[in-house]
């Protein structure tokens, strides 16, 4: 990626093509027409993050659109990365999207599938995935790299106008746990191929795992292609430890936390010890450039989890 | 085949309000082998409609409902009644409709879709019509009607044990089917390859399709 700096001129393409730990957070936009709740969670993240992922209807439910949000957290001072999931939009509708992102100043973007819309407050919704992620990605790049649209056309007004394309940093999502488990290295060859900048992976408690994959990842040289941003998830108390174990797709808890989770005398505090820890260990990783930190409904928490685990804002 | 199932009796029975004479006319394909629509199915729902609904209830099976030919045999019978409950998929529900213009057609069954009988009494859907059919690239297996996302370049996050996330009781991740059945043929580079998106108007998005073949025109 070094030879090819400057792609979208975003900070966080920036920080990570100087070859600095990055460190990005989750954002997402309230359930209602609530602007106080948005300035709350910039100001607790503001200066503590390079960029923050603004939500796209996570688990298919309705909020604030994250473009929409995504202009109000860059008019406060914090970068975004907006997140664009296939489930709501078509290849017309998204690309209308990345020309308006991009026009509000907007430079990163995260292309993801979507949840199913039967987890969420509206399951007798229509889906879409007209496109799926890897398609989305290349969509993204061709409009940034080829400056043409889907069905082959140039970015540009009319024939005789300039060619203007939107120039997006792309990152994605992988989940190194989910099954099949020996697909999940090449799935992500496939979103490079396609076009990505970043990923960021699901959240990580099992290192072991984890470690093989990017070991896999390593071998093949993916880590020079991409750069890659390892999820994590404080966990806030027993309960919610064992509902990640139990409950969530794609997510390990070993046995290890789990004890140290029962055993503690204040959860909080020992979720957040865990989590550095687990920081201070994964950057010990080949491959990793940098930490994606998901605490959910828990924003409050991430700027002591960046001071605490050593990284220099 | 088309597989359906009959709808609950009171939607039926609501749509028969005010009717004094109903022809049930079953439909001797698809329906009659997935146990919906047939002979069978057409008795016993005439027997249930004979004790509920207070109109004279005749019933019939026709070979197919969705090939106008099959219907000449039944148009005095039709004449005779005031509406007819059909037990057909939609495709024979919409034939009825055009063939007999003047009479209010109904449908027992919700159609849906084009599947495969797993065992006694289990049924599951295997293909959506999308009219560009890529089985050859994917082993054998549709992964725009297997996986619950119709992704091209899965399996997405929610795959656990070979199920989807969607319904983990119910539903294999179509994407895990998949790998498993191209592993087994040896051809999992395929699966490195970018699948490019859709021409979906080869699907229903391109509006109702139609098959005209001059090959067969006039015979």
């Amino acid at each position: 990626m070094a030879k090819n700096e400057n792609k979208s001129g975003s900070n966080l393409e920036k920080v990570l093509s100087r070859g600095e730990f990055a460190v990005t957070a989750e954002l997402g936009p309230p359930k209602s027409a609530d602007l106080d709740l948005i300035k709350k969670k910039v100001e607790l993240l503001s200066g503590w993050v390079d960029a923050v992922n603004i939500t796209d209807n996570q688990t298919a439910i309705v909020r604030v659109s994250s473009i929409a949000t995504g202009k109000l957290v860059l008019d406060m001072g914090l970068e975004p990365i907006i997140q664009i999931t296939c489930r709501d939009r078509n290849r017309l509708s998204i690309q209308s999207d990345i020309l308006g992102a991009y026009l509000l100043g907007i430079r990163n973007v995260l292309c993801l599938t979507g949840d199913h819309q039967c987890f969420g407050n509206h399951p007798a919704a229509r889906n879409v995935f007209d496109l799926d992620s890897v398609q989305l990605i290349q969509m993204v790049k061709n409009m940034r790299d080829e400056k043409v649209f889907a069905n082959g056309e140039e970015i540009k007004n009319s024939k005789k106008a300039e060619v203007k394309e939107p120039r997006m940093f792309i990152g994605a999502a992988a989940n190194p746990f989910a099954d099949p488990f020996e697909f999940r290295v090449i799935r992500l060859q496939k979103k490079i191929n396609a076009g990505i900048d970043f990923i960021q992976t699901q959240c990580i408690y099992d290192m072991d795992r984890f470690a093989d994959w990017t070991r896999g990842v390593c071998e093949r040289g993916l880590h020079k292609k991409c750069k890659i941003l390892a999820g994590v998830t404080p966990l806030k108390s027993l309960g919610m430890t064992k509902y990640m174990r139990d409950q969530v797709a794609g997510v390990s808890v070993p046995d290890y936390y789990v004890k140290r989770m029962a055993k503690a005398e204040d959860a909080k505090a020992e979720g957040i010890e865990i989590v550095t820890e687990q920081i201070q260990q994964l950057r010990q990783i080949e491959g990793v450039a940098g930490v994606h930190i998901m605490a959910i409904e828990w924003e409050q928490k991430v700027s002591e989890i960046v001071q605490k685990a050593g990284l220099k804002r | 085949m088309i597989v359906a199932e009959r709808k609950p009796i009171e939607e039926i029975t609501g749509y028969l309000a005010g009717h004094k004479s109903v022809l049930v006319l079953g439909c001797g394909t698809c329906v009659t082998v997935c146990l919906a629509g047939g002979e069978r199915e057409v008795s016993i729902l005439a027997s249930i409609l004979r004790l509920s609904n207070g109109a004279k209830i005749q019933e019939n099976t026709i070979e197919r409902q969705c090939d106008a030919e099959f219907f000449d045999v039944i148009k005095e019978q039709v004449a005779s009644c005031d509406a007819v409950l059909s037990m057909a998929c939609g495709v024979g529900v919409q034939m009825a409709a055009r063939i007999f213009e003047d009479k209010p057609i109904y449908p027992a069954l919700n159609t849906m879709f084009c599947g495969t009988n797993d065992g006694a009494g289990q049924w599951s859907e295997n293909c959506l019509a999308c009219g560009d059919c890529k089985l050859g690239i994917f082993g054998g297996v549709c992964p725009v009607t297997r996986c619950s996302k119709s992704l091209l370049n899965g399996p997405c996050g929610g795959s656990v044990d070979g199920k989807c996330e969607v319904d983990p009781e119910n539903i294999d991740c179509g994407w895990q089917l998949i790998y498993d059945r191209l592993k087994t043929l040896g051809k999992l580079d395929v699966l490195a390859e970018n699948s490019q998106p859709r021409d979906w108007s080869r699907t229903h998005d391109g509006g109702p399709r139609k098959l005209s073949r001059e090959d067969v025109a006039g015979l």
